[in-house]
């Protein structure tokens, strides 16, 4: 804060920075809070002013066709991917941070590299890769390589929570007489939940938010939530898109506030062993 | 006497194995376990990954077309000196490999991938193979029958374009991606200045990466360096306008920048309104959109990074350098950037890979002369199916973006990379 005794220049120099910064955030939010009013305009059009407000476009959210079969498939693919990405991610979390070996930097290197590699060459690559398999086109083949894209969040989040994972409290659950499996369900994964399910969070919103692949590998039945997004504002962008986008906000809102709640737990885990 | 014992005998384990053979044996069995748990994911990368991506690899050099469909012709050409027609057997090769492939309906295929190297080759080949079998009049050999047909067979270049491609990988598409071309000495040489196109793409996509990035670094430093000095409840609070965005839909952010930015938009309606423009300026659909929709994706990149540095720093080194005389400014350069250097530069060049490799906001709000490789890679391979050109673009891409990470690694370590 500005202490009392600060000169004129101190004093000009506070103020243009945090005005500056001020500035950034409004940068930040402003297309957010821009686009959500427009979804309530009863106009055809996506421009301001509202001349009249109406929830026609909510109504076609929800009930056309195109939009309903698209979130239908965004709600098919995402949780599938998530769910494959953090089984194998965290068990390869958990394989990673228990031994040392050589070669871990490299597996580790390429176990994240999906984050990396830009999304069109995995997307043409799998093209490539899975039309002859006859794996393009339908669900299956989006999932394995949504699945694949949300890996690295996994095996990153997890990770980081085993980094502070006590060892010693798998030795004393087996030295009470637990077995391994006992161990790990009653001991290890309570206390690494949080990570897992944050890298499931950051695994699912990857694939809800993914056009490329998508663009590649799905065909007309496999049209998922942004992918009708993309073709919507190349093609006409109506207000539809405004209620899509809304909707999408406030889900996204949902996953922050999860994922916040998840972080204060891991948190208080974290302080409580110490 | 005890010491003799420690130094003579080994130390055993309770069946009488010696102890280190014991603890290495142990070792071994805590890396195996270790390993099988990391297999399945590596198995399944392996194939949704790691295999597709070396699928497209090949794909850039593979060329199956004019071996496979002129397969004799390629074989009888293995001796020719390149200089001089070829000989009268290859006419006879080229004449029943036409025949061959007119009845298997294959001319298609390698007619357009020689005419990809020189135009006009795709309808001769189509129009020699309708008129094949060729009927040589007396005393005319099949060569001759084939220049009296269409005279570019008598011409050599047209020879040294089926010979280039008498064998199943070709150069010619990581050449043509980077506006290289075979001279007439077989050295590669730049394409004529007209024909250019692909050099000023990579150029445009390290250009506008590194605009992006330098604004990214300009917005995100000092925003990073202000909720690091706020108190932890107000920061926290403001943290939430930087991470609210970062979790949105990349889809919803740029449609939400075309309503902001269109000539009928708020932002032009303000402009208009506060009389600082007397008409709408063109900032969708052109680079400014482009930068600011990127800038606005890209931002959190650099400032979550950045403000975990900073809040590792103890703010008393700063207020030591002011109270030792140092003006504010100058302890601020000397001793509080030095610090952030490392964990910035290493939000930064996260920021230029992801750039590089950026299609959708450029596809969405750019006009074409924003679009970047990545826009080329799917062009070629949804628009004109050309999927050797679509590969070789990619490959180059995925080494530019690999030698990067490598770099990357080395700065921060892919063990220490963390998310927010």
């Amino acid at each position: 804060m500005l202490p009392s005794y600060a000169s004129p220049v101190e004093r000009v120099w506070f103020y243009l920075f945090r005005g500056f910064n001020i500035l950034v955030l409004v940068f930040l939010v402003s297309p957010l809070l821009a686009i959500i009013p427009l979804s309530f305009s009863a106009d055809s059009f996506l421009v301001y002013p509202i001349k009249e407000l109406s929830l026609r476009w909510y109504e076609e959210f929800f009930t056309s066709g195109e939009w309903t079969r698209a979130l239908m498939n965004s709600f098919i693919v995402a949780p599938a991917a998530t769910l494959i990405a953090t089984a194998l991610g965290t068990l390869a979390a958990v394989g990673l941070t228990s031994s040392e070996f050589p070669g871990k930097s490299l597996i580790m290197s390429i176990l994240i590299s999906p984050m990396v590699v830009p999304v069109v060459i995995v997307g043409v690559g799998a093209y490539l890769f899975m039309a002859p398999l006859g794996l393009t086109n339908n669900y299956f083949g989006l999932i394995l390589v949504h699945a694949a894209l949300g890996v690295p969040f996994v095996v990153i989040t997890v990770s980081a929570t085993l980094k502070g994972f006590n060892v010693n409290l798998m030795k004393a659950s087996a030295n009470l007489g637990a077995g391994p499996l006992t161990t790990f369900r009653r001991v290890v994964m309570p206390l690494i939940a949080p990570g897992v399910i944050s890298g499931a969070l950051f695994a699912f919103a990857t694939s809800f938010d993914e056009v490329v692949v998508t663009l590649f590998l799905a065909g007309p039945e496999q049209v998922t939530l942004p992918r009708q997004m993309f073709s919507g504002i190349k093609e006409n962008i109506s207000p539809a898109i405004a209620a899509a986008a809304t909707v999408l906000i406030l889900f996204s809102i949902a996953l922050l506030l999860t994922l916040e709640w998840l972080r204060g737990r891991a948190e208080r885990i974290r302080t409580l062993q110490r | 006497m005890s010491e003799s014992f420690s130094m003579n005998t080994p130390l055993t384990a309770a069946d009488g194995v010696p102890l280190k053979t014991r603890l290495q044996q142990q070792r071994r069995m805590r890396q195996l376990k270790a390993l099988l748990l990391v297999l399945p994911l590596a198995l399944f990368l392996l194939l949704t990954f790691l295999v597709p991506i070396a699928t497209l690899l090949t794909r850039s050099v593979d060329n199956p077309e004019v071996v496979s469909v002129l397969r004799e012709t390629t074989q009888a050409l293995k001796p020719w000196d390149g200089k001089s027609l070829p000989a009268v057997a290859v006419y006879d090769a080229l004449s029943r490999d036409l025949q061959r492939a007119q009845a298997e309906k294959t001319v298609p295929d390698a007619a357009k991938r020689l005419n990809m190297e020189q135009s006009g080759f795709r309808s001769l080949l189509q129009k020699t193979a309708r008129k094949i079998p060729l009927a040589p009049e007396a005393g005319q050999s099949t060569r001759d029958a084939f220049i009296a047909l269409d005279e570019r067979w008598g011409d050599v270049s047209h020879w040294q374009v089926i010979a280039r491609n008498g064998s199943s990988w070709t150069p010619y598409y990581l050449m043509s991606s980077l506006d290289l071309r075979q001279g007439a000495d077989g050295k590669p040489e730049l394409v004529p200045e007209d024909e250019r196109a692909f050099l000023s793409i990579f150029g445009r996509t390290l250009w506008m990466s590194f605009w992006v990035t330098v604004w990214c670094l300009a917005l995100g430093y000092p925003l990073a360096y202000w909720l690091a000095t706020l108190p932890t409840r107000k920061s926290n609070l403001l943290m939430i306008l930087v991470l609210l965005p970062f979790w949105t839909s990349v889809l919803v952010r740029v449609a939400s920048w075309i309503v902001l930015l269109q000539s009928e938009g708020l932002v032009n309606g303000a402009l208009l309104w506060l009389g600082i423009v007397d008409a709408p300026l063109e900032l969708a659909f052109n680079r400014t959109g482009v930068y600011i929709a990127m800038v606005h994706i890209l931002l959190p990149f650099v400032i979550l990074p950045a403000y975990s540095v900073m809040k590792s720093i103890p703010p008393s080194y700063m207020r030591a350098a002011i109270s030792l005389g140092d003006h504010p400014f100058a302890a601020f350069w000397k001793i509080y950037f030095p610090q952030t250097i490392a964990g910035v530069a290493a939000g930064a060049l996260l920021v230029f890979i992801m750039c590089i490799g950026y299609y959708i906001t450029p596809a969405l709000l750019g006009s074409p002369q924003e679009q970047m490789v990545s826009y080329y890679v799917a062009f070629y391979t949804n628009v004109t199916i050309n999927w050797g050109m679509a590969a070789a673009l990619g490959s180059l891409l995925l080494l530019a973006t690999l030698l990067l990470y490598g770099l990357y690694s080395r700065l921060v370590g892919a063990n220490r990379l963390s998310l927010g």
